[in-house]
């Protein structure tokens, strides 16, 4: 009896093996097929990745800075605010994208034992394409701007990271949660569209005086990463969490909450995953 | 060491242990969008349990072709996605050894926007193929497609028949050790179902093992070493394809007022009607006794017959006007009735006849009824063919 136990143990490895190579394939395909996809038919093509963020920049500058005129204590507000913006955008595209991923591609679930996870992963490496060509035209404005170049820009990386484990948990429940109730979507775009007034994007941070609302604000990852990148790599003249709650431990919440999204976030992905197939 | 034995000794290739599995299918009350709103706080969804699956258990030896069997609705696609792992059984388990591929659609994944070029990359993804691998394959997919000249246009430009050569020439060199084949597949023109066969028979030969899903007991027969019979979610009866198959067709093909009762489609005016319809197979001929009804006046009417498989293949067929017996000016209440006699050269399997009459114009339906009746044809020999007319064979020196 040891001998079939022994090998149902290599063979489980093997398997193991086989799924993850596969799911490789599989994720490397999706995430090139999404990116034909997108500006399929449109003259100018994958242009549009970079002109986008161009023409929205433009817009900005002119509403916010030429006419109301806000944030004129903040050094380099136009590059600020677009990055407060490109981040943003980012949050809201890549959750938006992962909610409909799996019921979009239900055709796969319902006829093929295919990974589930990879195909949200797909649709947040597409995002996360498009934040990185979003951040090249940022740094473009830095240099046009005459940014200082700081030595916190470092930590870019790791904020940005941060935004993305966030988003990524979000993302899991938020497309497992769809295949079973379609109201999803329209709860959570009233959500996200709650969500950008309530980040500080639009707005310095500073001109909320009400301190406790300051420091629920500062709860929502989103605008602690965003607070964070812009104190990073703009100016250290911005507010960031650390200084709203001071020595407290609770400075720490949105980092922690960040994980604790994604744990939760895949536990549930993975219970419901089993009933996608005769759910969709 | 007969055959069975031999799979007896062999190792397993699927095991499927006391599976289970039940639907619980949502049910939605609400049908307008005010009592969708009164009784949204507390809406319950009512769900209604649907067991699909009862406490199935068997083995597939490797390198055995292995049939399931049941009419449509019994649960057989069910216990393939399970088997492939695409559904959880909701009790019992599941075991595989191997590389498993499930063909329950060809081109799965296919996207119209894309190139036949990306496409084969995208499809090939699916099946477990690195862009490296494919580029090693991509010459032999496109001329076993014959698509050579199609490979840069979008998906959306090919015929469907184009379509599904390609998913075809991809599907066929999916690396697995265990294939999971859904009858679907077999759809298309006779060209496509020949290369299909084509296929199973390599697949035979190689000694892969192949799970096949289907109600064609020719298949079945010609295919597989064993098969199990779902019906009502259970397994009827388990055993050699011979049995199982013939097991099918007594049990289901027989009761033939059953299945041609609602599943069978009729139309036309009805001026001049099919009162009733038998088939009666004899040793040596097909005997098809009809009684038509005359509701009103009808100049010389045409009734016919059409056989058909239960593929839905025409075999034969013939009516009044090209017997040259006419059946004149029909008055109101007459009844007319026919008998058809044809030599039973048919081959092995069911068949459906489907009567019709239609006015002087040979175009206006006055009763078309497809489906009205069937026979079943059970010859000690079996000929993978559409007729079994007889042969003389001589041979000599």
């Amino acid at each position: 009896m040891l001998r079939p136990l022994l090998k149902g143990k290599i063979t489980g490895v093997k398997n193991l093996k086989a799924r993850y190579r596969y799911s490789v394939i599989l994720l490397r395909q999706l995430v090139k097929t999404d990116f034909k996809l997108r500006y399929q038919g449109s003259v100018l093509g994958y242009a549009w990745s970079l002109l986008r963020p161009l023409l929205l920049f433009a817009i900005l500058y002119v509403v916010f800075v030429r006419f109301l005129k806000i944030g004129g204590d903040i050094p380099h507000f136009p590059v600020y605010l677009l990055l407060g913006i490109v981040i943003w955008n980012f949050f809201a595209e890549m959750t938006m994208q992962s909610l409909g991923s799996i019921v979009g591609r239900g055709d796969l679930i319902r006829k093929l034992n295919i990974p589930r996870w990879v195909i949200v992963l797909s649709s947040s490496i597409s995002a996360l394409i498009n934040l990185i060509l979003n951040l090249l035209v940022v740094i473009i404005f830095l240099l046009i701007n005459n940014v200082d170049l700081l030595k916190t820009s470092l930590f870019l990386p790791l904020i940005l990271a941060q935004v993305y484990v966030f988003a990524l948990g979000v993302s899991l429940f938020l497309a497992a949660a769809y295949v079973k109730y379609r109201d999803v979507n329209y709860i959570w775009e009233v959500i996200l569209q709650a969500g950008f007034y309530l980040t500080p994007i639009l707005y310095p941070i500073a001109i909320i005086s009400n301190q406790t609302l300051q420091k629920i604000i500062f709860l929502n990852p989103v605008a602690q990463s965003i607070q964070d990148a812009r104190y990073a790599a703009i100016t250290h003249q911005t507010v960031t969490i650390s200084q709203v709650f001071g020595g407290s431990v609770l400075k720490f919440a949105p980092y922690f909450l960040s994980i604790m999204v994604l744990i939760a976030g895949y536990a549930y992905f993975k219970r419901q995953s089993k009933s996608f197939a005769e759910n969709i | 060491m007969n055959k069975e034995q031999m799979a007896e000794s062999g190792e397993v290739a699927v095991r499927v242990s006391n599976v289970s599995k039940v639907f619980n299918l949502p049910t939605e009350k609400n049908n307008s969008i005010k009592s969708a709103f009164i009784s949204f706080p507390r809406k319950k969804r009512r769900i209604v349990k649907q067991q699909a699956l009862k406490d199935i258990s068997f083995e597939v030896k490797k390198g055995e072709f292995f049939g399931i069997v049941g009419r449509n609705g019994s649960g057989k696609s069910t216990l393939l996605k399970i088997i492939a792992s695409i559904y959880q059984p909701t009790s019992g388990k599941l075991e595989v050894s191997g590389r498993l591929v499930p063909f329950i659609e060809l081109g799965v994944g296919f996207n119209p926007e894309l190139t036949g070029r990306e496409n084969v990359y995208l499809n090939g993804a699916l099946l477990g193929f690195s862009p490296k691998e494919i580029d090693a394959m991509y010459k032999d997919i496109v001329e076993f497609a014959e698509l050579e000249r199609f490979m840069d246009q979008k998906l959306k430009n090919y015929s469907s028949g184009m379509q599904v050569r390609l998913a075809f020439s991809m599907a066929i060199r999916a690396k697995a050790d265990i294939l999971l084949v859904d009858e679907v597949l077999a759809v298309g023109d006779a060209d496509f179902q020949r290369k299909c066969f084509e296929y199973f028979k390599t697949l035979k030969k190689d000694k892969k093992t192949v799970v096949f899903v289907s109600h064609e007991m020719s298949a079945i027969r010609e295919f597989c070493d064993r098969a199990i019979l779902i019906e009502d979610s259970k397994i009827f009866a388990q055993g050699s394809a011979d049995k199982v198959s013939q097991l099918y067709l007594r049990q289901f093909m027989n009761s033939t007022d059953q299945e041609s009762g609602p599943t069978s489609k009729r139309w036309g005016d009805r001026a001049v009607l099919v009162e009733s319809i038998e088939a009666k197979v004899e040793a040596d001929s097909i005997i098809i006794n009809e009684v038509l009804r005359v509701r009103a006046n009808t100049a010389n009417p045409i009734a016919g017959i059409r056989i058909r498989n239960s593929a839905g293949q025409e075999i034969t067929g013939t009516n009044t006007q090209v017997e040259q017996q006419d059946l004149g000016d029909v008055k109101q209440g007459q009844r007319i009735k026919l008998q058809w006699r044809t030599p039973n050269i048919f081959s092995d399997g069911k068949y459906f006849v489907d009567p019709a009459v239609v006015y002087a114009d040979g175009v206006t339906v006055c009763d078309w009824w497809d489906e009205a009746a069937s026979f079943v044809i059970k010859k000690a020999r079996r000929l993978p063919y559409n007729i079994d007319p007889g042969f003389q064979l001589e041979i000599s020196a």
